[in-house]
């Protein structure tokens, strides 16, 4: 049986949807596979992983109190 | 709501129902006022999206059939309420996004960029770039992607949605979400690098002469 090895250029290029989870089964796993043997492919994906928590955190910001106070109001008067 | 047992209230009261919508809400501002922004730009517009996405959702609010499924629901409302204010001032403007050819902005790589042998034996300065980027340099980078990037960027990258919810909520098809990722990110990387470059921060990233030229 011959194993098909997906190339540093088809992880590179399907990175993002699989950091995403957006890629069947049988990819992911492959890409997975080459994750565990290859060392820059590793690392560029723990720098995406990295760099996507960060932009995840930015939807996360201290609401004025002057918005607070108006929805209150707000909900008071439904 | 109506299902909690309690002895004395088998049904929450309007003015309940109300605190406790109020409290819910409370809970969830930093968020929601956070997406807002990211999605509006400005504070007065996140503002405006964020009130109007609680009274949509009032309204609405017999709809939701678990309370403890109030915090997706109130963001789908969220991006709901912002998209079709959006979708009636970009038409046109979404129609030259799509016609944008290919730059080579959509394949920048800001790895690239930090991970070259010459920099390596310094450490690790990707790691060192992550560390160092502060969240407001992500906001203004989000900030900075044309609209129909940044919109797809905050619905999959912030909110964590899959292709197929964002593709949904925004009523494009799957392909375009895909390469609306992929070209928005990598815009997103390249005004990372620009910010970090211009402010000085990418000293130790910056590249000597002599080397892979071109420019930042
Ligand atoms: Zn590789």
């Amino acid at each position: 049986m011959t194993e098909s090895w997906i190339s540093c250029e088809e992880v590179v290029e399907r990175l993002v949807d699989y950091l995403h989870q957006e890629l069947d089964n049988h990819t992911s796993a492959e890409i997975e596979r080459h994750l565990e043997r290859c060392h820059d492919c590793f690392s560029r994906a723990e720098f995406e992983r990295r760099l996507r928590e960060r932009i995840a955190r930015s939807g996360q910001q201290e609401a004025p109190e002057r918005l607070r106070r108006r929805i209150r109001e707000m909900i008071d008067h439904f | 709501m109506a299902t909690s047992t309690r002895h004395d209230l088998p049904v929450a009261s309007p003015q309940e129902r109300k605190d406790q919508f109020e409290k819910q809400v409370a809970h969830l501002m930093d968020r929601l006022y956070g997406t807002a922004l990211r999605l509006a730009r400005n504070p007065d517009d996140a503002e405006d999206v964020v009130a109007e996405t609680i009274s949509n959702a009032w309204k609405k609010l017999d709809q939701l059939d678990d309370c403890a499924h109030m915090e997706g629901w109130l963001f789908r409302i969220l991006h709901r309420t912002f998209i079709s204010q959006w979708r009636r001032r970009q038409c046109r403007q979404d129609k030259e996004v799509e016609l944008e050819p290919e730059s080579g902005d959509d394949r920048f790589s800001l790895f690239e960029k930090l991970h070259q042998p010459f920099l390596l034996w310094w450490g690790a300065p990707e790691k060192e770039f992550i560390n160092t980027l502060l969240q407001e340099d992500i906001g203004k980078a989000i900030d900075h992607l044309p609209d129909a990037y940044r919109v797809a960027i905050v619905l999959v990258e912030v909110e964590g949605y899959s292709y197929e919810e964002a593709s949904r909520l925004l009523g494009l098809p799957l392909g375009t979400i895909r390469s609306r990722i992929s070209r928005g990110r990598c815009r997103l990387q390249k005004a990372l690098w620009q910010q970090a470059h211009d402010a000085g921060l990418a000293n130790c990233c910056s590249q000597p002469p002599g080397t892979r030229g071109g420019d930042v």
